[in-house]
């Protein structure tokens, strides 16, 4: 389903997953969104489907709205099958919101310059949040259009295209289901994945591997976010340097003052490029790690409706034993376990199906996301090294 | 540059006045040759310009060389002019204008080297080898070896303390106490903070050394030439912290602290006015700059421990990938992250060793030199209380002249030309004091910039070869990545 090319199109390209837009009967991208009090997604949609009205339109839809489908999804039972793509997180605009809160409060302290630059890192915060949440919530739709089943689900359709307010259709939902049932699947089915006694050399591979693989995915995610986090703390020490380096060359006589004043843009200049590792890095290999922690968890509860309905099966067996013993209701029994035996046969040969091509987009994502990270970083030690053999350059001629 | 070559000639040709005096002649001609208009005269009014004309005086008055010059015949003296502003009653040991230049071709290194422990408990210490190499004289040999506890160093900041700052000069301060530190390392901890500790302290008095013996009248200080030489050091007791001398220091320093706030001096001159005011603005700047810089090497460090943390996990995640190539992948990207931890643990030694380190040393400086201005303003209150007594001297005088009692009137004549040569001794020495710090701020300043210069350069290079590393790493993970089919 995908290429492996070193495709021109990777800044157009934004997901974490492989480009998933090859087929052009459904493309489907989010070209914006706007932060009021939610956000809000304009979900874009270019088909040359009959099933929809239109070939080119967009509709606002909020994060709930995303939450909406995937649970319809997940509920609906002829997908048990199939690993169903992972719901986007919430969009967190926790950590800008409390740095705008800071900068409102500490604009009084603070100097013009200090105060207009901590503006700007605010708003690169700002942009940095919304790209990968608008990255997320992308990549969730993309994989649904490019499912052969999901694409021609009835409800992922309702949602590329009502042009109305989802909401009144998302509470019916939830009185219809509750909610609670995906709250109990996820306490239950590690338990459950690892009693049942595996027959099939597949899946016993596949069990064993996905529950270690989803810890040390889930590591190696937390791992990889402080990493990042280090290195904004570094960025922000930058910062304040040049800040401080400026101040000192304020009072300075002037030939020291060129200098140190130099140094100070230095600073900043360094600022900006381990800024840009920073968030390079967090785009690059920690939504990685979250989006595969979050995919192997699909896989893992695909798994689990697989060994329920082997438990399904096994029940039904000995229910018809014993209703052969007792000779009553045979029928029923009988027509019970035919049809566990083939919910869990269809299960068992699309759950094959998905897991293998889902390590097959597995591989190809890692690989693309660790080429274009380590090509990152190349350039941006390239450029730090180029400013800095730069400016040793000019502070020696002084 | 003709001020060092002229100083290096210089030297030259004072070695030649100790061996021979027939040689004098042609050594004068030098010095004769050197007073060429292209070098600067003497100015009077610019006082950086005490160091312009260096080259061209060969110093008559310093202590090792009159014993020598005064033996032989001396027409080398003749030929050259003695500044007038050199004051020949001048009582502070004198700063030989060509050691000064000296400062730049400086021929003496020093280093602090191999900590020993010596003894158990609360009574242990650390013993630090102290090296010198040199090839100045005034050292009797080219090489010393000693062994110093940090006591000894604290016992020679305070005793040139004492000699030197009520004249205006800048003792550069001695690396702090830490009782936390100390008690860990004498408890017997051999964890990583406890060696960090002690190279910390190394590293501090070592810079310590080095910029006392920059300063050419602490050089040749004989309590600096006991502590780089003698292989036994009497103990410097009185700088433990609650000592009684410890006591007494922080009474005084208290005591200091009020005159401060009640001498109210009329300053005549702006450029002292202007310079503390500098130095207070300096010192405000100096620590918010060590403050960021401490939070860069903090961050540094957790960057390198957050680092070395995900390489684990990056090893295990590639260990239970089932995917060969990606797995092989994986590994590798693990060993990237383990040599880029090393990397940014060494570029936080660099942070820290480099700037921080400097930047604490001078905070410190700032504080001493702001305590020489402290010291001027003592001075200034001397003379004025002398001026007042001399005056109520004078007032009890005219009054007895009235009272016609013989005895009394003598007394108070004599007191009268007693406390005159008080008030001629205050302000002479108020105008010591504040000669000799518009000398030391220059080279301070000078120091201080050239300091700067030469530890940004130093940095920003650290900077380049760390960032050139990981070009090296990436760019070996690249083919690996892209080796995943």
């Amino acid at each position: 389903m995908t290429s492996i090319s070193e495709d021109s199109d990777k800044e157009k390209v934004r997901s974490v997953s492989v480009d998933l837009n090859n087929d052009a009967s459904l493309v489907i991208d989010i070209p914006d969104a706007l932060c009021e009090r939610e956000v809000k997604f304009t979900v874009h949609t270019k088909t040359t489907l009959s099933s929809f009205q239109n070939p080119d339109f967009s509709v606002p839809r909020q994060h709930e709205d995303f939450i909406w489908l995937h649970d319809t999804i997940v509920e609906t039972e002829e997908y048990a099958g199939l690993i169903i793509p992972p719901a986007p997180p919430k969009p967190d605009f926790e950590g800008p919101r409390e740095k705008m809160h800071k900068l409102g409060e500490g604009e009084s302290s603070m100097t013009k310059e200090e105060y207009a630059k901590m503006k700007q890192e605010l708003e690169a915060e700002y942009l940095a949040v919304f790209k990968k949440t608008v990255q997320v919530h992308e990549v969730f739709l993309q994989r649904l259009s490019s499912h052969p089943m999901f694409r021609k689900d009835r409800n992922f359709q309702i949602f590329l295209e009502y042009d109305q307010d989802l909401t009144v259709r998302r509470k019916n939902a939830k009185e219809m289901f509750g909610g609670f049932f995906k709250n109990m699947v996820k306490t239950a089915d590690e338990v459950l994945i690892s009693g049942v006694k595996e027959v099939d050399e597949f899946f016993e591979q596949e069990k064993n591997f996905l529950l270690d693989y989803s810890s040390k995915i889930k590591d190696a995610t937390a791992k990889a976010e402080k990493m990042t986090r280090s290195h904004k703390n570094v960025a922000d020490d930058y910062n304040h340097i040049s800040g401080a380096l400026n101040n000192t060359a304020a009072d300075n006589n002037t030939a020291f003052k060129k200098h140190l004043e130099k140094c100070a843009e230095v600073f900043e200049k360094l600022r900006k490029v381990e800024d840009r590792v920073a968030s390079d890095q967090e785009l690059k290999l920690t939504e990685l790690l979250r989006y595969y922690t979050r995919d192997i968890q699909a896989a893992k509860d695909l798994l689990y409706r697989r060994a329920r309905a082997l438990a399904d099966y096994e029940n039904s067996n000995k229910a018809l034993d014993k209703a052969r013993l007792k000779g009553k209701d045979i029928a029923q029994a009988e027509e019970n376990q035919k049809q566990c035996l083939q919910k869990f046969d269809k299960l068992s040969e699309s759950g094959k199906k998905e897991l293998t091509s889902f390590k097959a987009r597995r591989v190809v994502a890692f690989r693309k996301n660790l080429i274009e990270m380590t090509e990152l970083e190349i350039k941006h030690a390239k450029n730090s090294v180029s400013l800095l053999q730069g400016s040793i350059e000019i502070l020696n001629s002084n | 540059m003709s001020e060092e070559r002229g100083s290096s000639a210089q030297t030259e040709e004072d070695e030649d006045l100790f061996v021979s005096a027939m040689e004098s002649p042609e050594a004068a001609r030098l010095s004769a040759e050197d007073l060429s208009p292209s070098s600067n005269g003497p100015r009077d009014d610019d006082p950086d310009d005490l160091f312009a004309e260096a080259t061209e005086e060969v110093s008559l008055d310093s202590p090792e060389r009159q014993p020598i010059l005064s033996d032989g015949p001396s027409p080398a003296i003749t030929p050259v002019s003695i500044s007038p502003r050199v004051d020949v009653f001048d009582r502070s040991p004198d700063l030989d204008e060509e050691e000064e230049e000296n400062r730049d071709t400086f021929d003496i290194q020093i280093s602090v080297s191999d900590p020993e422990k010596v003894g158990d408990g609360m009574n242990a210490f650390m013993i630090y080898k102290v090296t010198t190499k040199t090839s100045l004289s005034i050292f009797s040999r080219d090489e010393v070896c000693v062994k110093r506890r940090f006591s000894d160093f604290l016992g020679l900041h305070s005793k040139l303390a004492s000699k030197y700052m009520h004249m205006g000069f800048i003792v550069p301060p001695a690396p702090e106490k830490s009782i936390v530190g100390m008690t860990k390392v004498k408890v017997g901890k051999e964890d990583l903070s406890s060696v960090e500790f002690v190279e910390k302290r190394r590293s501090a008095l070592e810079r310590y050394l080095l910029r006392t013996v920059k300063h050419p009248a602490l050089l040749k200080d004989p309590d600096v030439l006991q502590f780089l030489e003698s292989s036994e050091l009497p103990r410097a007791v009185s700088t433990q912290a609650l000592s009684g001398a410890g006591i007494l220091r922080m009474v005084n320093k208290a005591a200091d602290a009020v005159n401060k706030m009640t001498i109210k001096m009329n300053e005549s001159d702006a450029w002292f006015e202007e310079k503390q005011q500098q130095f207070e603005n300096l010192d405000v700047q100096l620590r918010k700059l060590h403050v960021s810089v401490e939070s860069l090497v903090c961050h540094r460090k957790e960057l390198s421990v957050n680092t070395a943390l995900f390489a684990k996990s990056a090893a295990m995640l590639g260990n239970s990938e089932d995917h060969t190539a990606l797995s092989r992948a994986l590994s590798q990207l693990a060993e990237v992250e383990e040599k880029i931890e090393q990397l940014h643990q060494e570029q936080a030694n660099a942070d820290f060793y480099l700037i921080s380190e400097l930047l604490g040393d001078y905070v410190r400086l700032i504080t001493a030199v702001r305590g020489v201005f402290d010291q001027r303003m003592k001075a200034w209150g001397k003379w004025q209380d002398a001026q007042l007594m001399l005056q109520r001297k004078r007032e009890a005088e005219a009054k007895l002249q009235y009272a016609s009692k013989p005895e009394k009137l003598q007394q108070a004549r004599d007191e009268i030309r007693e406390w005159e040569g008080k008030v001629q001794q205050g302000e002479r020495d108020f105008e010591q004091i504040s000669r000799n710090i518009r000398r030391e701020v220059g080279q301070f300043e000078k120091e201080r910039v050239k300091d700067f210069r030469v530890v940004i350069m130093k940095y920003l290079e650290s900077l380049v070869h760390s960032q050139q590393q990981l070009i090296k790493y990436w760019e070996a993970f690249l083919p690996e990545a892209k080796a995943i089919a």
